[in-house]
């Protein structure tokens, strides 16, 4: 066997024939016959297939509008008790009183926008500029090194990140700020953007690499510096994608959970001041999904309220994230 | 009369300076050498056409004289290439201001995703200059000078991807201009173009050598004979003959650029 693959390498230039016969002649368009003789009779395979694969997909679908009937479904009991108008205009959160609780979500939306807020003024300089470095001037070998570890960073569980933020930022914090509390917004937002950097420099990163090199040269061959090229060729050529990876960072920051619940506090307050504590919509879920509440009563159903309106939210920027993608993609 | 042509030729030679003085050029890719022992006198104000088959360094010794080819990396050089008197391959030499003066366009055309206008104004603008009124003249004379005014005026504010590539060209031409280089490279300007849009590109650097000296590369022996004054012929990384034009294709000295002219090679 190993004679004939020999022979028939040395056969490829131009005696090929020639030297399939001087072996033991076979002919592979017949082995191939032979071949496709014992696969499964009428190639059931082939037909089956597309079914069995559309159900696989369908399962997410199917998951996603069963989540979003539920939370429908749930979120229009919780408005029999409590009106729309006093849920989204209310100014106090407090759901926890016997006889008439408070349930203005506004609260709740300050919390989450001020972590936002923090996380994205962290995140956004950090992850772009980290991608200008690994697309624009990291040797092969640094980008090698330097783009997997950003990888992990994006896989280390969120709730070690909100012990992270408890422990060991908060108190620098405290160091820096004496008025800091323990639960605060600053130090759960700070961690948050250390958290999405990586995405966002990532995907910017890809962004930016598909960047033909014959844009760089034309601008270079114009005297332009490195720096230049970077920000007044390769930024804006590859804004949509980066746009879209700075959306899809925040929408992840809105949504996070655990590292709010953690070093974030439970306190929903309207102030604008982030050194108190805070609650956001995630952590007030998290809090009573946690406690003993009753099923059936108002607090149970207005987890549902909250969390109809953060999907609302995240799903607003995932929107805006693929409009501006399709939006603003320069064509080149 | 015979006397004072003579006269006013001697007067021209003279007024006519080297723009680019390559000596003893090595360059090599890693271990491998792409140019070896390159000697040229490129002067200023004329077409100087660069031939040779694939491979054969002509690009190669083109992006050298901006260099670009420090783009790719394991590049070596040894040798000199003064550019108007200054050793361009020394590394005091600031590579900016060198592709300040030496504008370069590429094998394909290679817009910048913007519109028309700011595709010509981008080189004035990173060198400092945002006075809108001076722009927009900036703009307009490029353009006419690349030949492409007519065509854009109307829409200078679309972006440059909608137009063909015989336009394109023309506008990375005029982007070249909008810095009013000293020299103008071109690597193959035409090698992406069809035939028309080529013999646009050819037409525009008969008008453009009025002003600027023009290094051009080309695989096509039929170009390079029409639009240039001198021409050098590579080989292997050589230069086999360089001299006028119509003498080379007429009565080459060496036996390989005849064999390359009459197409029994490359």
């Amino acid at each position: 066997m190993v004679k004939c693959a020999s022979h028939l390498v040395i056969g490829m230039k131009g005696v090929f024939k020639l030297a399939t016969q001087n072996t033991n002649s076979f002919s592979v368009q017949k082995m191939i016959q032979e071949k496709k003789k014992k696969k499964s009779a009428g190639g059931i395979t082939e037909k089956i297939m597309p079914y069995i694969l559309f159900l696989t997909a369908a399962v997410s679908v199917l998951t996603t509008i069963g989540i979003v009937l539920t939370l429908i479904f749930e979120t229009f009991l919780f408005f029999d008790a409590v009106s729309i108008k006093e849920f989204f205009t209310g100014k106090v959160w407090y759901p926890f009183s016997e006889t008439n609780g408070s349930f203005g979500i506004l609260p709740l939306i300050m919390g989450t926008l001020k972590v936002t807020v923090i996380a994205a003024i962290v995140a956004v300089p950090i992850g772009l500029a980290s991608a200008i470095y690994l697309s624009e001037y990291a040797t092969d070998r640094a980008r090698r090194i330097i783009k997997p570890i950003l990888e992990v960073l994006a896989g280390i569980p969120t709730i070690v990140y909100g012990f992270f933020a408890l422990t060991f930022v908060t108190p620098i914090l405290r160091d820096i700020i004496p008025s800091l509390e323990i639960f605060n917004a600053l130090s759960p937002g700070i961690v948050i953007g250390i958290m999405i950097t990586p995405m966002i420099a990532s995907l910017s990163e890809d962004a930016m690499t598909s960047v033909p090199n014959a844009m760089r040269e034309g601008a270079l061959a114009l005297g332009a510096t490195k720096f230049e090229v970077a920000i007044k060729v390769v930024l804006p050529a590859a804004i949509s994608g980066i746009v879209a990876s700075i959306v899809l960072g925040i929408s992840r920051a809105i949504g996070e959970t655990m590292i709010v619940a953690v070093a974030g506090g439970s306190t929903p307050n309207l102030e604008w001041n982030i050194t108190g504590s805070i609650q956001t919509m995630t952590a007030y879920i998290v809090q009573v999904s946690q406690g003993d509440v009753g099923y059936g009563t108002t607090i149970y159903y207005s987890i549902y309220a909250v969390g109809m309106t953060l999907f609302v939210f995240t799903l607003v920027m995932n929107l805006l994230a693929q409009y501006i993608t399709r939006r603003f993609r320069e064509e080149y | 009369m015979e006397t004072s042509t003579a006269a006013a030729n001697i007067v021209n030679t003279e007024e006519k300076q080297i723009v680019y003085k390559t000596s003893d050029l090595d360059l090599w890719y890693g271990d491998n050498q792409a140019l070896k022992k390159i000697n040229l006198d490129i002067m200023e104000n004329e077409v100087t056409a660069i031939i040779g088959p694939s491979g054969c360094g002509k690009s190669t010794y083109i992006k050298t004289l901006n260099r670009m080819i420090e783009l790719v990396p394991g590049v070596r050089t040894s040798g000199e290439i003064l550019y108007r008197g200054k050793n361009i391959l020394d590394k005091s030499y600031q590579v900016e201001e060198l592709r300040t003066k030496v504008g370069m366009v590429f094998q394909k055309p290679n817009p910048f995703p913007k519109s028309i206008y700011e595709n010509v104004a981008y080189g004035p603008k990173i060198h400092g200059i945002r006075d809108k009124k001076i722009l927009d003249q900036i703009v307009e004379k490029s353009l006419r000078g690349a030949a492409i005014w007519d065509e854009v005026k109307d829409r200078l504010t679309q972006n440059a991807y909608g137009l063909s590539g015989g336009q394109q060209q023309r506008l990375c031409i005029a982007r070249c201009l909008a810095i009013e280089p000293d020299v103008i490279l071109m690597d193959e300007p035409t090698s992406a173009l069809d035939p028309i849009s080529t013999l646009k590109v050819e037409e525009l650097v008969q008008e453009l050598k009025k002003d600027f000296s023009i290094i051009i590369v080309t695989h096509n022996m039929q170009q390079a004979a029409r639009i240039s004054k001198k021409t050098a012929f590579f080989l292997n990384g050589e230069v086999i003959e360089f001299s006028e034009t119509n003498k080379i294709f007429s009565t080459p000295a060496d036996k390989r650029t005849e064999d390359y002219i009459t197409g029994r090679f490359g």
